[in-house]
């Protein structure tokens, strides 16, 4: 219990105390302790299995108070914020929430009894894993990477790392706070936070755009903050209880109006269509931030909380509304990211796009798709992780994230590339574990709604295509280009490794992940799970060392072999694969360029259409509550 | 007969009915074009020859790649034929594809890397229906298993027309015959050279061949999975499959890719889709 406090607490302590530390040194040494603390608190955690339903009775009487006035204070903040920045929308959202919350909790200040505060499951551990480990990972590479950030490309950018990095720990203790949080008072107001330090962090550069992208992430989350809201009161209206567990004692149709609100609220983090923009607009924060946007937190707790409502939605009408709304967001971005060729905007969509599947998971809310859908959040978790750090690396060596541009990458930044392949494989590839969690999503939807499969199977379609032609520019050489490898820091290598291991890690201890922490945590709830048959994961396993033997065929890279020029029609320039003699005898160079389908695929109408979509579904899920 | 039975017969026999079905192939389309044609036996003349050609790349590379392709696609097959999973078999199947498309990327010469990318084309073109396919037996049989699909009782045809439908004008694309042969083709008349295939020579084409026909047996082992209530009936549905894919690739003319990701998709959601609706339908 001891435990579950410090994870909270340590990091908000550590933030606060970075925000005032300006020695470099000091610093490092700050970040690399609490990471230390969360990554091995969290492992801790895991290791000693607590009993199903392990709670505490914190003394919660000044905690709530602190969090009132906590509260109170960041409305203030987010009303001047808005106020500045001449946005109405921002105030009348951030005034309506904050006064239907202070008249909640003043006019039942002393009626609320909650028997538990916090809590802690198999699911919350593994959430917790993911925070500390990944979220912790990501602090580290920031150390090197933000120094470069100001030292070498951004000059022009105020310095204000003390800040950065003070965010980027109460984030993580935000995270760890939504993830333990019974009462849904804590929760909401962790929820509150993690909006607030996200706004803060997309809008770090203070640029024109980064001061716009941060404000719709605000609005857009805002939103989504009022939803919980209401739905907090509406439940409590209901039940006479703000506890999450009471939630799913009570019967479905009891609870489902105040459900469908908190899957609003989901939705609205999780970053599904009609919420979408704010995700692409995060992208101008510095890459640490995206990676953490991204893997460990912001998104994942609207997954988190979609999943945790997943038994209530089932076979309801917000539950179809919201497996729809998934689906359709997985097929439209996986489009739209076969039209960009921004390596960072091609990781968002594809975030989304997997986002779209746990959310199709929570929305089926079976037994199957529950347990689908935690694996991908975990396998998502590493992956898109390890290539928002590579991608971050890589431009700043390269000074661009275009991915036409990172022909040759193999043998300017070898080892990245390679970590960059893993990632990507890990992406999408057969005994890798995201494709491990489609394949279960897909089992769960031809169980529950086999026509929402046509979905699947068409955003699977585009979903190869975009990540096996990024894999091809990678490996793809038409020059020789000079080695810039060297200037890359400590903390970089270690992120970047450890994720790399752990994108293997994970696969290969797929079972032990499922059958410690996410099995039992189905049992729990569905009083039966899913599970892969053994043989099927035997033959993963075969598959994953005939793969894992790749590499070795390099042993025979010097052999001797005769080696030639391409074909160029029978003009090459004299001794060369790249240069070519046009009809006049002129020499003449060939480019490689990928197909993007800009012609055929506007992302803009794309996106629109999507939006479109997902606003009427959105407004259906609405109508569902009014009536 | 065990499964270990099983992959033994089928990693000595279908190379064998791969090589003899790729040379009935070039004297079935001989004849359709009034000509003599090669013997039987010349795919596999040509694989031997192929073998003993020295290395040549242009990148040293490249073949390392080829190399697992064939691996994987033996592996592919050998999970259908011991009776695994059907989603697991298309998942394998994409995997092996991929590091054919990746060694033709590395080659990093214009023909190989437009070959490459339109091979990406196509797989992105039948992709769907394919997962359909096995989700629609699904369905039908309840199981994702080779092993049980095969054993139920009845024809999988008649509940799935238009599935099967959709399922042969994935086969013809996932063949590379024409109308669907823009990545690269068998026959002279390709518009890219040799497409993906342009900077392979010696083993490594022959590797490449190979592949091919353990991965036309196992397919068309797909093919025999509609009608294996009644083996016979099965055998020769899937000769005349054949013989069907061999006929379209002599009477089209090859289609723009762009047309033929359309007409891909039309059909998949048309048929395959159109199929699992009136199932579904049926079943409530």
């Amino acid at each position: 219990m001891s435990a579950v406090i410090l994870l909270i607490a340590v990091p908000w302590l550590a933030g606060l105390l970075l925000m005032g530390i300006r020695s470099e040194r000091l610093r490092r040494g700050v970040v690399i302790g609490t990471v230390l603390f969360a990554a091995v608190g969290s492992v801790n955690l895991a290791l000693r299995l607590f009993q199903t339903g392990e709670v505490f009775q914190v003394d919660s009487h000044w905690v709530n108070w602190m969090m009132l006035a906590l509260e109170a204070g960041l409305a203030a903040y987010l009303l001047r914020v808005g106020w500045k920045h001449r946005h109405p929308v921002i105030v009348a959202v951030a005034l309506s929430q904050t006064a239907l919350m202070a008249w909640f909790e003043l006019s039942h200040g002393t009626g609320l009894r909650v028997g538990q505060n916090l809590f802690v499951d198999k699911f919350s551990i593994l959430m917790a894993l993911i925070n500390g480990v990944v979220g912790g990972l990501i602090c580290i590479y920031a150390l090197g990477y933000m120094r470069e950030f100001h030292e070498k490309h951004h000059p022009e950018i105020p310095d204000r790392r003390p800040m950065f990095f003070g965010l980027l720990f109460i984030f993580m203790g935000a995270m760890f706070g939504l993830i333990f949080a019974n009462n849904l008072l804590w929760f909401y107001f962790f929820w509150e936070i993690t909006t607030v330090c996200s706004f803060l962090l997309i809008g770090y550069k203070q640029t024109e755009e980064s001061v716009q992208n941060a404000l719709r992430a605000l609005n857009l989350n805002l939103m989504g903050g009022l939803a919980m809201a209401a739905g907090i009161v509406l439940f409590h209206a209901r039940t006479g209880s703000i506890e999450l567990a009471v939630l799913f004692q009570k019967t479905p149709e009891l609870v489902l109006a105040p459900v469908a609100l908190l899957g609003f609220a989901g939705l609205t983090k999780s970053a599904q269509l009609p919420f979408s923009r704010w995700l692409l607009g995060a992208m101008v924060a510095p890459t640490p931030v995206s990676a953490l946007l991204h893997s460990s937190t912001m998104v994942k707790a609207g997954l988190y909380l979609i999943l945790r409502l997943a038994p209530v939605l089932y076979g309801t009408v917000p539950g179809t509304v919201l497996a729809l709304t998934g689906a359709v967001t997985f097929v439209v971005t996986s489009f739209a990211a076969v039209c960009t060729s921004d390596a960072k905007k091609v990781l968002a969509y594809s975030t989304i796009a997997n986002l779209g599947l746990v959310v199709l998971c929570g929305g089926i809310g079976t037994y199957e798709a529950v347990w689908a859908g935690i694996l991908m959040i975990v396998f998502h978790a590493v992956a898109k992780c390890l290539l928002f750090l590579c991608v971050g690396v890589i431009e700043h060596k390269l000074h661009s994230r275009d991915i036409e541009k990172m022909s040759g990458l193999i043998l300017s930044l070898p080892r990245i590339s390679v970590f960059l392949q893993v990632g990507i494989a890990g992406m999408f590839l057969a005994p890798f574990g995201m494709l491990l969690s489609k394949w279960a999503v897909l089992k769960a939807v031809v169980d529950s709604y086999p026509l929402l499969v046509v979905f699947v199977c068409f955003g699977s379609a585009p979903t190869l295509f975009f990540w096996v032609k990024w894999l091809g520019k990678l490996l793809e050489v038409t020059g020789p280009v000079e080695n810039r490898e060297k200037e890359i820091g400590r903390g970089e290598w270690v992120a970047m490794g450890a994720l790399t291991l752990l994108t293997g890690l994970t696969c290969l201890f797929f079972p032990l992940i499922s059958s410690e922490l996410v099995e039992p945590y189905v049992m729990e709830v569905y009083w039966r799970t899913a599970a892969m048959d053994h043989g099927n994961f035997v033959i993963m396993t075969i598959m994953l060392c005939m793969v894992g033997l790749f590499p070795l065929s390099f042993v025979n890279y010097k052999r001797k072999v005769h080696v030639m020029d391409a074909y160029l029609s029978g003009a090459n320039a004299e001794r060369s694969s790249t240069q070519f003699l046009d009809a006049r005898g002129a020499v003449r160079g060939m480019t490689l360029r990928n197909y993007y389908f800009q012609d055929l695929l506007k992302e803009e109408e794309l996106v629109r259409g999507g939006l479109f979509a997902g606003l009427s579904l959105l407004v259906f899920l609405l109508g569902f509550v009014l009536l | 007969m065990s499964p270990g039975w099983r992959l033994i017969i089928y990693l000595v026999a279908a190379p064998l009915i791969g090589g003899l079905l790729a040379g009935l192939d070039r004297k079935w389309t001989a004849r359709m074009q009034a000509r003599q044609g090669p013997p039987l036996w010349q795919p596999f003349y040509d694989v031997v020859k192929l073998w003993k050609k020295e290395t040549i790349v242009v990148r040293r590379s490249q073949n390392f790649y080829i190399f697992f392709f064939l691996l994987l696609m033996i592996f592919t097959g050998g999970l259908f034929f011991a009776g695994s999973d059907l989603l697991l078999v298309v998942f394998a199947l994409t995997l092996a594809g991929i590091f054919l498309v990746l060694g033709a990327y590395k080659a990093s010469s214009p023909y190989s890397f437009l070959g490459a990318e339109r091979e990406l084309i196509q797989m992105m073109a039948y992709e769907p229906m394919v997962l359909l396919t096995a989700v629609s037996i699904y369905l039908v049989t309840g199981s994702f298993y080779v092993h049980d699909i095969v054993k139920h009782p009845n024809l999988l045809l008649s509940p799935l027309p238009g599935v099967f439908l959709g399922f042969l004008f994935a086969l013809e694309i996932k063949f590379r015959k024409s109308p669907f042969d823009f990545s690269c083709s068998h026959h002279a008349h390709q518009e890219l050279v040799r497409g993906l295939t342009t900077e392979f020579s010696g083993k490594a084409l022959a590797m490449i061949e190979v592949a091919h026909w353990y991965e036309t047996v196992l397919l068309l082992g797909w093919v025999y999975l509609f009608f294996a209530a009644m083996p016979l009936v099965g055998v020769l549905g899937t000769l005349a499959v054949y013989g069907f894919l061999i006929l379209t690739d002599n009477t089209f003319a090859r289609l723009k890719w762009l047309t033929a990701v359309k007409s891909a998709w039309a059909v998949t959601l048309a048929l395959g889709f159109g199929n699992i609706l009136v199932l579904t339908l049926l079943r409530y």
